[in-house]
């Protein structure tokens, strides 16, 4: 038995880097420190992808690596436009071929904050945005709002890491010198913490953002009696912890990106920030999900300038997210092929666009059979990034770290089935010129 | 393929070995400059001007603030698209490139060493993770240590020594080349939104970034450190900072270097520059700041000059651009980082029909003519934030022509006629000066000239511009073409840029300095650090320093202990 210190989580956008295990015969056989109850699950193993395999009639045949990568290139090299999708469940190494077998292709590439935080990212575009590492939150913040979002649930260890319930340097004393609001449309488990709940009206966060900018900014004679279903004095309760207090933070989730004005409400929500900076320090935080979601927009930034929604088939990279992003390619039947990796938009994607995905062959590479193993034509089973493979992952604060390897394996990491597909492109197309 | 090349012919400035545009033969064995060859591939210079490869001593071109500047502009992004070629990748942006534009184009100018220059340490894979997709250029980052809990813990107490291990653990850890200061105290008031002046005391914690910088100056020099500490002082931007600035510069008067260079490099100076007390009688001081350069010798610049247009300005200095934010209500983003430092970055219009502006770009320039000697002086805009380095060349045809200043100034506001010197100025540069001011002092400053950089002696890295223009070109408009596309640039021994098409895209190296410390020295340190991470960072001690897998083609210097 060896005990393993300093394992990093690939699950969830919070990246706890201080977990324990033990190791026995190459097997994780407990999680001993560190882990919220989803990460621990992860980290002991699931039922896996035995086998590569290509469909044959309706049913998928087993078959070698090899004849795996082969029939993936031939369907990339004989595709006139792909999209490769996914991306945020794997380490930025792959990112890099990913970009370079889109470039190669002329294909369009996009990631899964697309039908996430995707509006943020607009957002961020239209405005910046104005934040921090989670440690500043940890050391400093004595106001946490969340907006939109359940890290009770959705993030088990994030309070506790990083915000409500951790302690720093002038946060000694943990939650009992914080303040905690959260705003929702249902009282959540992380509500149900909070010193202040906020209740909102489904689809109204814009409005109540604007009329906490507006008291922030001096103008509370403008600001209705009730707004989104808060009452004025509860707003004003709010505005004023915030003038109060001296670091506060806003964290926010899929409440806010998809729902009403989209990313208008993020737009609003730093725009909220900037407000409340004119009062104390205050900082804004998308909570991202995937454990690598941020490094693949990061990635893709500095390869190609642009963060997700990527279309290369100018032999330069075009941004034109609501075009080019997966769903509404494929609701336009606007591709003839895919390869979905470390992601599952089986699961995920609207109805309309799903119907074209099960159309066109599907390459899929992943650790985990998913909804989108069922209609994918070629299954190409990956090492598990994080337990069975090293590399690069970018927390939600865009903190870089490097996960670590555990366990051997004989299943191919993400970064090696891309190099080898886009070799085996490279191979037919040289073929071809001669 | 040949091992051996040979540039025949071309007129060689070659400052560092004295060379002053003479006539002569550059020989190139397995990627070096040998005396000899034998049977090489020949490059006819015929009468053409050739240098060694340009070396920028501060650039913002990989890492957190770059991409979060390029995430919040995809107006800039589109600017610069290039579709990719055989040999080139895909290019984006403008002030703000994409990594593999930010190597073409650099190798295009002739330069093949770029120094990043501000690496947040918590961060610092992601400044690696960036450079490694910068082809051609050889890389460099500095690490900032100013703002860290650990520095000024251990300024206040006064251990020297500490702190030197302190840098040593950083410098190893996050594979960094200097010790970079931002905005000292100031960064870490703004975490409370606040910000320092030169002898303010940082909030809570009791010293001044006056104390911080003479302390980190003195720990940077109990090692053979190659670079001095790498200074952006307080106030940057800020109307009458030029006082400030030369106070900053007398902090470290007194302390001595390890070997024959400055104490302290101050970067950006243009923007430390300032006289007047308000935007409205706002005005140079460049001719302030330049005495101070000409009368004493601790001291090295670089220029900070602006280019007129539009750029993303980025800084840790988060508090200037949220001051820059407020005044243009444009896009801001900022970043602060755990116990270290932080990040602002806004985008800013230089415009000629503005006096501050004008001045602004006139500063710049001033502090080039009017510090006498070459060797204190560096080119740089402090890409991007006076401007991308894509416009270095604007800045060479200007320097070197007192007519193409004249024009210029005639464009701008009036301002630049009662507020600013350089009308007055008449100097111009030869090529070679400017050969000092892009490669020859930028090597010897970083101490890179001893690992072959920015000069052709025997031994040196082949890395070799051969610019298509006669020595005694004196039109402006063709020095600026000339300096933008090599006629060739060589890089290693190798064809990079051929007619100002790049050819090829060999990766560059990362260049890391381990200083060496005492083990006794490093254990107390360590107590002091791992207690930190225990309580206050956000990651694990043993997750924190940059792996090897980042440094695919890493170069180390190292720099021993001195022993007095």
């Amino acid at each position: 038995m060896v005990e393993v210190t300093d394992v990093v989580c690939s699950l969830c956008g919070c990246v706890c880097d201080d977990i324990v295990l033990e190791v026995e015969n190459n097997e994780i056989v407990k999680v001993k420190k560190g882990a919220c109850s989803v990460g621990k699950a992860k980290l002991l193993g699931h039922e896996r992808i035995k086998s590569p395999a290509i469909r044959e009639n309706g049913e998928l045949r087993e078959c070698s690596y090899d004849e795996a990568i082969k029939k993936a290139a031939e369907i990339l090299y004989k595709s006139r436009r792909s999209l490769l999708y996914g991306w945020s469940s794997t380490v930025c190494e792959a990112h890099k071929v990913g970009v370079e077998l889109t470039e190669d292709l002329g294909a369009v590439m996009d990631n899964t904050a697309s039908v996430c935080h995707g509006p943020s990212v607009l957002a961020i575009n239209d405005v910046g945005l104005p934040s921090c590492t989670l440690g500043e939150v940890k050391n400093r913040a004595d106001l946490i709002i969340y907006w939109g979002a359940n890290p009770a649930q959705a993030h088990a260890n994030h309070m506790k890491r990083y915000s409500y319930v951790s302690k720093g340097y002038w946060t000694e004393e943990g939650k009992k010198g914080k303040k905690m609001v959260v705003v929702d449309v249902r009282k959540t488990m992380t509500a149900k913490m909070a010193d202040v709940f906020v209740q909102i009206k489904q689809g109204k966060d814009y409005q109540v953002f604007s009329a906490l900018r507006a008291i922030l900014r001096g103008h509370e004679d403008v600001v209705p009696d009730e707004v989104g279903g808060v009452p004025k004095e509860q707003l004003l309760e709010v505005a004023n912890m915030v003038k109060e207090s001296k670091f506060v933070m806003t964290f926010f989730g899929m409440g806010v990106t998809h729902t009403g004005a989209r990313h208008n409400n993020i737009v609003n929500a730093i725009q909220f920030t900037r407000a409340a900076h004119l009062h104390t320090k205050a900082s804004i935080m998308p909570l991202r999900g995937h454990y690598n979601v941020a490094g693949i927009n990061q990635v893709c930034t500095w390869e190609t300038g642009f963060p997700f929604a990527i279309d290369m088939s100018r032999g330069y990279a075009w941004y034109n997210p609501g075009e080019q992003s997966a769903t509404d390619l494929l609701y336009r039947g606007d591709c003839d092929a895919a390869m979905i990796i470390a992601s599952d938009p089986g699961a995920h994607f609207p109805g309309e666009s799903l119907k074209h995905l099960a159309k066109i062959p599907v390459i899929q590479i992943d650790p985990y059979a998913n909804p989108t193993t069922e209609f994918a034509d070629v299954v190409i089973p990956a090492a598990v990034s994080g337990i069975e493979a090293e590399g690069n992952v970018y927390r939600m604060d865009n903190v870089p770290i490097r996960l670590r390897k555990i366990l051997d394996t004989d299943y191919l990491p993400d970064e090696e089935i891309l190099q080898r597909i886009l070799t085996e492109i490279r191979a037919m197309r040289e073929k071809e010129g001669e | 393929m040949a091992d051996e090349l040979l540039i025949r012919n071309g007129v060689v400035y070659d400052p560092i070995n004295g060379v002053k545009g003479e006539k002569k033969d550059i020989c190139i064995r397995d990627g070096k400059v040998v005396d000899s060859v034998t049977n090489p591939k020949v490059i006819d210079a015929e009468g053409r001007v050739v240098m060694p490869g340009g070396v920028d001593i501060h650039s913002h071109i990989a890492g957190g603030k770059v991409n979060a500047g390029r995430i919040m502009r995809p107006e800039d992004e589109r600017k610069g698209v290039e579709p990719k070629t055989k040999v080139c990748r895909a290019q984006s942006g403008y002030s703000v490139p994409n990594t593999f534009a930010t190597g073409y184009r650099y190798a295009r100018m002739g330069y093949t060493f770029v120094m990043e220059a501000a690496m947040p340490p918590l961060a610092a894979r992601h400044t690696h993770e960036e450079m490694v997709d910068i082809p051609i250029l050889d890389n460099a980052a500095m690490p900032l240590i100013d703002n860290n809990w650990m520095t000024m813990e251990y300024v206040k107490s006064g251990d020297t020594d500490l702190l030197a291990a302190y840098i040593a653990w950083m410098m190893k850890a996050t594979k960094g080349y200097a010790v970079k200061v931002v905005n000292p105290g100031g960064t870490e008031a703004w975490g409370w939104g606040k910000n320092c002046n030169l002898n303010d005391t940082v909030p809570y914690f009791d010293v001044t970034p006056a104390e911080i910088i003479k302390g980190l100056a003195e720990a940077n020099e109990k090692f053979e450190m190659p670079h001095s500490i790498h200074v952006h002082g307080n106030m940057l931007g800020h109307p009458g900072n030029y006082e400030m600035t030369k106070d900053t510069y007398d902090v470290v008067k007194g302390i001595k270097p390890y070997r024959d260079r400055p104490t302290m490099h101050a970067t950006h100076t243009q923007f430390h520059s300032y006289g007047g007390t308000t935007w409205g009688n706002f005005e140079s001081k460049a001719d302030a700041i330049a005495d101070y350069i000409n009368e004493n010798d601790h001291m090295s610049i670089d220029l900070g000059s602006v280019i007129l247009g539009d750029t993303t300005t980025m800084t840790a200095d988060g508090p200037m651009e949220y001051s820059l934010y407020q005044i243009t209500g444009r896009k801001w983003t900022n970043h602060d980082v755990e116990l270290e430092t932080g990040t602002g970055i806004t985008p800013f219009l230089y415009s000629g029909k503005v006096s501050v502006h004008t001045i602004q770009w006139a500063i710049g320039q001033e502090l080039a003519l009017l510090v006498k000697d070459p060797w204190k002086v560096a080119l740089t805009t402090d890409h991007p934030n006076a401007g991308p380095f894509i416009g270095y060349p604007i800045i060479i045809s200007h320097l070197m022509s007192k007519k193409r200043r004249d024009e210029s100034a005639e464009a701008m506001h009036k301002a630049i006629f009662d507020r600013a010197a350089l009308p007055s100025i008449d100097r111009e540069y030869d090529l070679n000066e400017i050969a000092i001011i892009t490669r020859g002092m930028t090597a010897k400053t970083l101490g890179l000239h001893e690992h072959g950089k920015g000069h052709l002696g025997v031994g040196a890295d082949a890395d070799v511009a051969i610019y298509d223009m006669s020595p005694e070109e004196r039109d402006a408009g063709k020095i600026q073409k000339a300096f933008l596309n090599t006629k060739y640039t060589i890089k290693g021994g190798q064809i990079v840029v051929k007619d100002g098409e790049v050819v090829a895209t060999p990766p560059g190296r990362t260049i890391f300095v381990t200083p060496e410390c005492d083990d006794k020295l490093t254990d107390e340190m360590l107590v002091t650090l791992k207690d930190k991470f225990a309580k206050y960072y956000s990651v694990t001690f043993n997750n924190y320093p940059v792996q090897d897998a980042y440094l695919p083609n890493p170069y180390e210097i190292k720099a021993p202990w001195r022993s007095s």
